[in-house]
């Protein structure tokens, strides 16, 4: 099939990371050019962390895609997203620390004691260190693939910490349609792998 | 750092029709003064004298004739905050909760005809169209700092006259120890009253003597013009040295009482927000730190917050009205 054979183009992958890198970019250069509205700092704090909610909804789509549509060779930019969606989620820590604390660290840790939402948020990062970490073949080998898939398997608790850490944070204001949104893709895909799970007993 | 993310660059790309060319250049000219003269001088700004640059005025609505305040703290020496800035991104939650929702929703609002109801403990109770409450007063214009409870703070000449002006024509009775103010909840023109967000009509109130201090605005217009409708058409209250959403918007009754009122958010959440909540950088919101703030339009991307000043730097004036009130439990 035609898309098949493009998904394994030698182009496929390089294309995708230049996508990937899209958002970044354009938020750099909004901040630059002034196109982010009164709070940029707020601005971009949020786009981030949305573009991070976002990774994690493809990344876990990979493998319910991949079975659905038969699809292996989707399974070669698990990776690549699954790396993006980790460096927008170091983005968005970034811009909290930089732009609304300043990178004054006594604050950061005051604020994080009074905000336990952002512990939710932490907490899914932390969570996702050791999957960048390991997100290269030599780990996979090192660690035999049994002991890694277990480890990578750490990134469901990412899922339902990031959506967490989305709803305590709208929950100032009772406003939730938005993480109603992600919680139910990303509901659906964990669901998706319990369904399976059982199934296969 | 000289780079700048502030609308003062001059590669800033707001869209022409929300901030003339003469705010731009003002601002432009404001910061080259202030970055080559000014900070270590910190004189010789046209803001930093003793009087404030002249309002710029938008052009966009109608224009509302004032005169500069005589009142003492009512003009403060800083650079007003982009009038598209300030129109643009407002907290008004029977529009919808995002900040940027306001603006593109509130076209719906009727302001004409409009009327004023006044009601409860006074000793003439009334109803008053719109053009006859704005005849009750001159207007004036006053240099607000405006900060709001999220940390984030904006300067915008408000016009308007003191709420006392109003108080005094209606002439309370003397059992009357609060004023409450009832804003409009219109489900037709205000897409989100109907969610569960607040209790509407969303309410708000003030003891008396904070009610009749000279500082505390009843507001028509800002940056010389009337008010946009999501700045709080027609009529909106201004008390600068408490957090903004005691500043209620699109009042249409006033109610004297002898109870302390029982104002949306402080039913949404006793917990968070007080009756009295006047800015206080030594007492944190339960879920933030209120120590600092970041000042819309002015403080870059790579500016560090500033630090928010007691009573929202209005300490000489309004203290007084708070002596012997524990403050971290009256918040």
């Amino acid at each position: 099939m035609n898309v098949r054979k493009r998904l394994l183009s030698p182009w496929a992958k390089p294309l995708l990371v230049l996508l990937l890198a899209l958002p970044a970019a354009w938020l750099i250069y909004a901040a630059f050019n002034d196109l982010l509205g009164a709070n940029p700092a707020e601005a971009l704090t949020r786009q981030t962390g949305d573009w991070t909610l976002r990774g994690l909804c493809v990344v876990l789509a990979i493998t319910p895609l991949r079975e659905l549509t038969g699809t292996a060779a989707l399974l070669r930019f698990r990776r690549t997203l699954g790396v993006s969606t980790f460096a927008y989620a170091c983005l968005h820590m970034l811009c909290y620390a930089w732009f609304d604390q300043g990178f004054a660290f006594n604050d950061i840790w005051r604020d994080i004691l009074k905000r336990p939402f952002i512990w939710l948020g932490f907490g899914g990062l932390i969570c996702m260190l050791p999957l960048a970490l390991t997100s290269f073949n030599a780990a996979i080998r090192l660690l035999g693939v049994k002991r890694w898939q277990t480890l990578h398997r750490l990134v469901y608790a990412v899922a339902v910490l990031a959506v967490l850490h989305f709803f305590w944070m709208r929950a100032g204001k009772n406003d939730f349609a938005e993480v109603g949104v992600y919680a139910a893709v990303l509901g659906a895909l964990l669901a998706w792998r319990v369904w399976k799970a059982v199934q296969s007993r | 750092m000289l780079i700048r993310l502030a609308p003062d660059a001059a590669s800033t790309d707001l869209p022409s029709d929300i901030t003339p060319k003469a705010d731009y250049l003002n601002r432009r000219a404001l910061l080259q003064h202030s970055l080559g003269l000014g900070l270590l001088t910190s004189v010789g700004g046209a803001w930093s004298q003793n009087s404030p640059a002249p309002t710029v005025v938008p052009g966009k609505l109608t224009a509302l004739p004032n005169k500069r305040s005589a009142l003492d703290n009512a003009l403060a020496l800083e650079v007003p905050t982009a009038y598209a800035y300030a129109s643009t991104y407002n907290n008004y939650y029977e529009f919808g909760t995002d900040k940027s929702e306001p603006a593109r929703n509130a076209h719906s609002l009727k302001t004409k005809p409009w009327t004023l109801e006044i009601e409860g403990l006074v000793k003439k109770p009334m109803r008053l169209g719109l053009e006859e409450v704005m005849k009750l007063g001159a207007m004036e214009e006053r240099i607000y700092r405006m900060r709001c409870v999220e940390g984030w703070s904006m300067v915008i000449p408000w016009i308007g006259f003191s709420l006392s002006t109003l108080v005094k024509h209606v002439d309370p009775l003397g059992s009357a120890k609060f004023i409450e103010f009832v804003t409009l909840a219109d489900p037709k023109t205000m897409p989100n009253v109907g969610s569960r967000v607040l209790e509407w009509p969303y309410v708000e109130g003030l003891r008396m003597d904070e009610a009749m201090h000279p500082l505390t605005l009843l507001t028509f217009g800002m940056y010389g013009e009337v008010l946009p409708n999501q700045n709080g058409a027609p009529i909106r209250l201004n008390v600068p040295w408490k957090y903004g959403f005691k500043n209620a918007k699109s009042i249409v009754k006033i109610r004297f009482t002898d109870k302390q009122p029982a104002t949306a958010w402080n039913k949404a959440a006793a917990n968070e927000y007080g009756f009295y909540s006047n800015v206080n950088p030594n007492v944190d919101h339960p879920r933030w730190s209120q120590a600092t703030e970041r000042r819309i339009g002015e403080d870059g991307l790579f500016n560090k917050k500033r630090k928010t000043l007691m009573f929202n730097g209005y300490e000489a004036q309004v203290a007084s009205l708070y002596s012997g009130l524990d403050l971290s439990k009256n918040f």
